[in-house]
């Protein structure tokens, strides 16, 4: 790619980011505005109206504008009920490049652990979605047995009950990254199953019937027709399984009791009250996400151009 | 060689059962270049489609080569040109030509030879690593027709193959075609909705219509195997497509 049509993606992509961090800086002025004139009136500045009386039920909006004096302070707060971009980016700077990697108060640690179960969940969840896949397409049996199944399964609010089955597993010894890895594989196996079972079904009566006059076997159909052809849409519920996976571990890590993962680095978060910790562990797990898709897709595209299908 | 006698087939379907092909009665020879003519619906693609085993009749007998389809299709008796090219977009040209022999286990070094030499016979030799969309919708076809030939049946069948080309690629196609039956001595069934094409090709033409689906009239035609394409400017071809022509609007008349 040359450089004029880097640019042509590269300024709206950075006017669009601008205008988010921007946006992001004015909502915490009301946000953080009450307990910044609080503390600005301990210290004796003239903030309007005075009194957190007064104050208590007045629009968020309106102190901030009848108060520009204490705006400086709603970007610096410790404990700010929006902490402002810098602050994030200043504690994901302290918690990963200030700490050694090792250390339970470094986020590469915790991410690495929900990573590790993370990967270990997508890799079962997407195996079993890609092998019940095959026996639905291959199996008239399967598929009205297993299909109906599979979406029950979906059904069941997996992330509200997640808690509980962690619970439940941890009191049978079951500990670590295996009941993670549980909840995580259960839901990427769903969008595998039905984008492999698209994708195997893709071939069309003439494809079928074409490999019927070279009296082409059921396994020499599958090899060489169905499964490449459901490269496009493998890889398309790949990618969708892989950021359903991280949901699920880091739910599972919410009530893990571990210490570990970026799941529980949320809720310690936000047991003290440590909105930078949890802004800070949010943005890791976005990063995180952004990173696995993007590996996929970097797969993807290897593959299909391989195949030339792209 | 083919022959059905007495073919009935219908297909039950939800508004009750239609009758796609009624007592049909034919015999094509060795080396007969047998075309199918007819408005939509007459059975076209049904009658090649019993002859390949895709679909069972329900009444008659028709064999193939003397045997049963079925048997006849494991004997490797036909190759089968479908409407649309179908071939695999994430195989080049060869390795879509080399798929049916990988399915009937030919060796390497025999799947290679064959390829090249068909890829020869229906002039592509330049185009064996090209994927199917660099090629035009001809080229396409002209590959299916090699990946039909390569593993060396000795009948071909072709349901309406030119039916999506322009007029032009059409005549060339169709020259080429008959060059390719001259060199091969193949015996060719071909479904086509076009008189022109079908006299011109033909060495029998097959006139059918529809409801039930049933031959009106089968015209040999006394045309030379030799066709150069002005012999469609020709009394005798001219003859031979009024006959056609008549015989479709008889079967017309039914309704
Ligand atoms: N699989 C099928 N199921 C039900 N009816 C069919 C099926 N295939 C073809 N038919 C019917 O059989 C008749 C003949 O179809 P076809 O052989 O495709 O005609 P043609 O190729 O001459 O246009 C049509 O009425 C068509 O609707
Ligand atoms: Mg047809």
């Amino acid at each position: 790619m040359d450089g004029v049509a880097a640019m042509k993606w590269f300024l709206p992509v950075l006017s669009v980011v601008a205008a988010i961090v921007v946006f992001w800086y004015l909502a915490c002025v009301p946000m953080n505005v009450k307990f910044a004139m609080m503390t600005a009136e301990r210290q004796g500045v003239v903030v309007s109206p005075e009194g957190v009386q007064a104050r208590r039920d007045m629009s968020a909006i309106l102190l901030a504008v009848r108060n520009p004096v204490v705006w400086a302070d709603t970007w610096t707060q410790d404990k700010p009920r929006l902490p402002a971009p810098h602050q994030v980016v200043a504690e994901l700077w302290k918690t990963t490049a200030e700490v050694k990697p090792t250390s339970k108060r470094s986020l590469v640690f915790h991410a690495w652990v929900t990573l590790s179960a993370t990967l270990a969940g997508f890799v079962i969840g997407a195996g079993a979605g890609i092998i019940l896949a095959v026996g639905i397409v291959h199996s008239r049996a399967m598929d009205m047995s297993v299909m109906p199944w599979a979406i029950a399964s979906q059904t069941i609010p997996i992330l509200a009950i997640a808690p509980m089955i962690i619970v439940v597993l941890n009191s049978f010894g079951v500990q670590g990254l295996l009941p993670k890895a549980i909840i995580s594989a259960y839901l990427s196996f769903f969008p595998v199953v039905v984008g492999m079972v698209k994708g195997l079904r893709s071939p069309g009566p003439m494809d079928l019937d074409q490999m019927r006059t070279w009296s082409a076997t059921r396994a020499q159909t599958f090899w060489k027709l169905r499964l490449p052809a459901s490269a496009p849409y493998l890889f398309a519920s790949l990618k969708i399984g892989v950021a359903s996976s991280l949901v699920g571990t880091i739910v599972a890590e919410l009530p893990a009791g571990g210490g570990q993962g970026l799941g529980f680095r949320l809720l310690s978060g936000s047991y003290y009250g440590q909105t930078v910790q949890i802004w800070a562990a949010l943005f890791a797990t976005a990063i995180l996400a952004a990173g696995l898709v993007a590996i996929i897709s970097g797969i993807e595209r290897g593959t299909l151009k391989r195949m030339g299908l792209a | 060689m083919i022959t059905a006698s007495g073919l009935d087939l219908t297909f039950e379907t939800n508004d009750g059962p239609v009758q796609a092909l009624r007592d049909v009665n034919l015999e094509i020879e060795k080396g007969d270049f047998v075309s199918f003519i007819g408005p939509s619906g007459c059975g076209k693609t049904t009658f090649l489609r019993t002859i390949a085993a895709l679909e069972t009749p329900t009444g008659g007998e028709i064999t193939v080569n003397g045997m049963h389809p079925e048997e006849a299709r494991k004997a490797r008796a036909y190759g089968y040109v479908f409407q649309a090219a179908g071939l695999y977009p994430w195989r080049t040209i060869a390795g879509n030509i080399r798929l049916p022999l990988e399915i009937m286990g030919f060796s390497k070094a025999e799947q290679t030879r064959r390829v090249a030499e068909v890829l020869e016979l229906v002039d592509l030799e330049t185009f064996g690593r090209k994927f199917p969309w660099q090629l035009s919708g001809g080229m396409q076809q002209r590959a299916s027709i090699a990946r039909s030939l390569s593993f060396d049946a000795d009948i071909l069948l072709m349901d309406e193959p030119f039916g999506a080309l322009d007029e032009i690629v059409r005549d060339h196609l169709n020259e080429e075609l008959l060059k390719l039956w001259a060199r091969t001595g193949k015996t060719i069934g071909f479904v086509t909705h076009s008189i022109p094409e079908a006299v011109y090709l033909s060495t029998k033409i097959v006139v059918m219509s529809p409801r039930p689906g049933r031959i009106t009239d089968v015209i040999e035609s006394p045309l030379p195997r030799e066709r150069p394409l002005d012999i469609r400017d020709s009394p005798e071809f001219l003859e031979i497509a009024h006959r056609v022509r008549e015989g479709l609007r008889a079967g017309h008349a039914y309704d």
